[in-house]
């Protein structure tokens, strides 16, 4: 869907050059939910910009849908953008305008007749669950409706490709989750693209398909977002990995385990994609004549399935002890026995 | 009563010299309120970061608009004498103050208008932008009904201006309050007349001042 070769954005300023993004190459499938995260000034915000061209590139190509961006005459790129929606960290809507008013918008700039337009935003309002505010002004919603009403704006023309610039780093933890939900629902429904960035990795867990970590204005890694969260390669991707799970080797002193529980075995299980839908825990003590203990862990759930690190003891018999570990290993879950502090 | 407060006050006079006040305040608030708008956008589209970002043509307007706003009013009126003339054909009465009113008012009301619009949040144009918004539904969907409060605000300020203005017109026989005030009042020191004239403008101040208020909060929907 969306092909980027080479891409730079260099910003000249008075002591230096800054290249915000640099020599960057990309492809995002059809359908995808594609999250890119990276810290303040890592680029990110001007690689999504680059995308619709709010910023000019210096050097490289983007192909959207067939369409070279880059070589668009002002006339073409106007037609090619009403192709791309795009919501705002700060929902960028017009105050001046009703909630119905500012999704008819982009409708009327795309010369839809009166009549239509009242459809569509009709259809519009009730997609995003903003049925009856249709005449309220933005200064009268909250900050999860001002975004839904950003989102309805964004979507009004069919757009292709839907880009979110920071869309829920404005809202608090909850409306966050109905954001993304709303994101995953549209994206689930039209088949939409999505491109993100946040600096948040819980965004990307809980909504994106592949994610790519931005660092100095590259890609220094990118892959499925399992794959990414459970062999993160390079320094920045571990952090914003321990930012969702935690170092649970940091978090709890493993010796302080061992310590309290010395009877048994202390085991490590790593869950990765579908694994929990099998429920190990009750399987393992209904298998086995033993006592499962369970001492610490995190599972989160992602896009692609759940993931998480959980540490447990294992108390009975030493043989019945070592079968349960050999099932352990028959299935999906990763299991270290003893695992070292 | 009213007779034996103020002797030399005829009615009739007094209602002819506040038409005429109304007629040159209103004219020249709609010409100035139209020139203005027109060089504030002017300032404000090809200043720094704007849409038509052009350094020379930003920098005439601007020059134009300091000029004009340097010049004392009741110098300009004589300056613009010639051009009055070859318009209007005469430079005595109401319709001859308007020139002078309105390139005088325009200018301050430009750099209003500018301020005005740099006040529209830039994240709004950009989201326009992103539609696919072509520069004159930005400018005419998105800049001024954004400003428009503002918009308004700053032509109450500049109507109040404008009525002052047109007092000092009076000096050069235009007609109005100011005049009726200067000639039949001062110069014959019938005080009384003098005293009714200033009551009038300051009334006629108010109810712009009222009117321009209202319009802007009723606009204001942030």
């Amino acid at each position: 869907m969306i092909t980027i070769k080479g891409l730079s954005k260099i910003f000249h300023t008075k002591d230096q050059d800054v290249r915000a993004v640099d020599d960057l190459s990309l492809n995002i499938n059809k359908g995808e939910i594609y999250g890119v995260i990276g810290y303040s000034g890592a680029g990110k915000s001007t690689f999504i910009r680059l995308l619709n061209r709010l910023e000019d590139p210096t050097e490289g190509s983007i192909l959207v849908d067939e369409q070279e961006l880059t070589s668009l005459s002002k006339g073409k790129l106007r037609l090619a953008r009403q192709e791309i929606g795009m919501i705002f960290q700060h929902f960028n809507l017009l105050w001046s305008r009703t909630v119905h008013d500012n999704i008819a918008f982009p409708l009327e700039i795309a010369g839809i007749p009166k009549a239509e337009r009242q459809k569509r935003v009709d259809e519009l309002i009730e997609l995003v669950g903003l049925k009856g505010r249709g005449g309220s002004y933005p200064s009268q919603l909250s900050g999860g409706q001002k975004q839904r009403v950003g989102i309805a704006r964004a979507l009004a023309n069919n757009p292709k490709v839907l880009l979110c610039d920071e869309a829920t780093s404005a809202l608090d933890p909850e409306t966050t989750d109905s954001i993304l939900d709303l994101l995953v629902d549209i994206n689930e429904k039209l088949g939409l693209t999505i491109v993100l960035i946040t600096h948040e990795m819980h965004v990307i867990r809980k909504i994106c398909h592949q994610v790519a970590v931005m660092e100095e204005g590259k890609i220094v890694e990118q892959g499925e977002v399992l794959d990414v969260f459970l062999h993160p390669q390079k320094p920045v991707t571990k952090k914003f990995v321990d930012q969702v799970m935690g170092d649970p080797e940091k978090e709890t002193s493993l010796q302080l385990i061992k310590d309290n529980y010395r009877s048994g075995e202390i085991i490590r299980l790593h869950f990765v994609g579908e694994s929990t839908n099998q429920a190990l825990i009750s399987d393992l003590s209904r298998k086995f004549e033993l006592d499962v203990n369970i001492l610490h862990g995190k599972i989160t759930q992602t896009q692609k399935g759940a993931y998480g690190t959980m540490f447990v003891q294992f108390d009975g018999d030493e043989k019945e002890v070592e079968r349960a570990i050999e099932y352990i290993e028959s299935t999906s879950v990763e299991v270290e026995v003893n695992p070292h502090v | 009563m009213f007779n034996e407060w103020f002797p030399n006050v005829r009615m009739e006079d007094m209602i002819t010299a506040t038409n005429e006040t109304l007629y040159m305040t209103l004219v020249s608030v709609a010409g100035t309120f139209v020139l203005g708008l027109l060089l504030g956008l002017l300032l404000y589209l090809t200043g720094p970061g704007g849409l038509w970002e052009n350094k020379t043509l930003n920098w005439i307007t601007a020059s134009i608009v300091n000029i004009f706003r340097a010049i004392p009013f009741i110098i300009l009126i004589l300056l613009l004498f010639p051009f009055t003339d070859f318009l209007l054909g005469t430079i005595r009465g109401p319709q001859a103050a308007l020139p002078a009113l309105i390139i005088g008012g325009a200018p301050f009301y430009a750099r209003l208008v500018e301020i005005a619009l740099k006040e529209v949040d830039k994240g709004v144009v950009e989201a326009a932008k992103s539609m696919g918004a072509k520069y004159s539904t930005i400018i005419f969907k998105v800049l001024l009904p954004e400003s428009m409060p503002a918009l308004i605000s700053g032509i109450t300020v500049t109507a109040i201006a404008l009525i002052g203005y047109t007092a000092v017109a009076g000096a050069i026989g235009s007609g109005g309050l100011g005049d009726f005030a200067y000639f039949y009042g001062f110069q014959r020191s019938n005080f009384d007349v003098v005293f009714i004239c200033t009551i009038l403008i300051i009334l006629i101040v108010f109810i712009f001042q009222f009117i321009g208020d209202a319009i802007s909060r009723k606009l204001d929907k942030r």
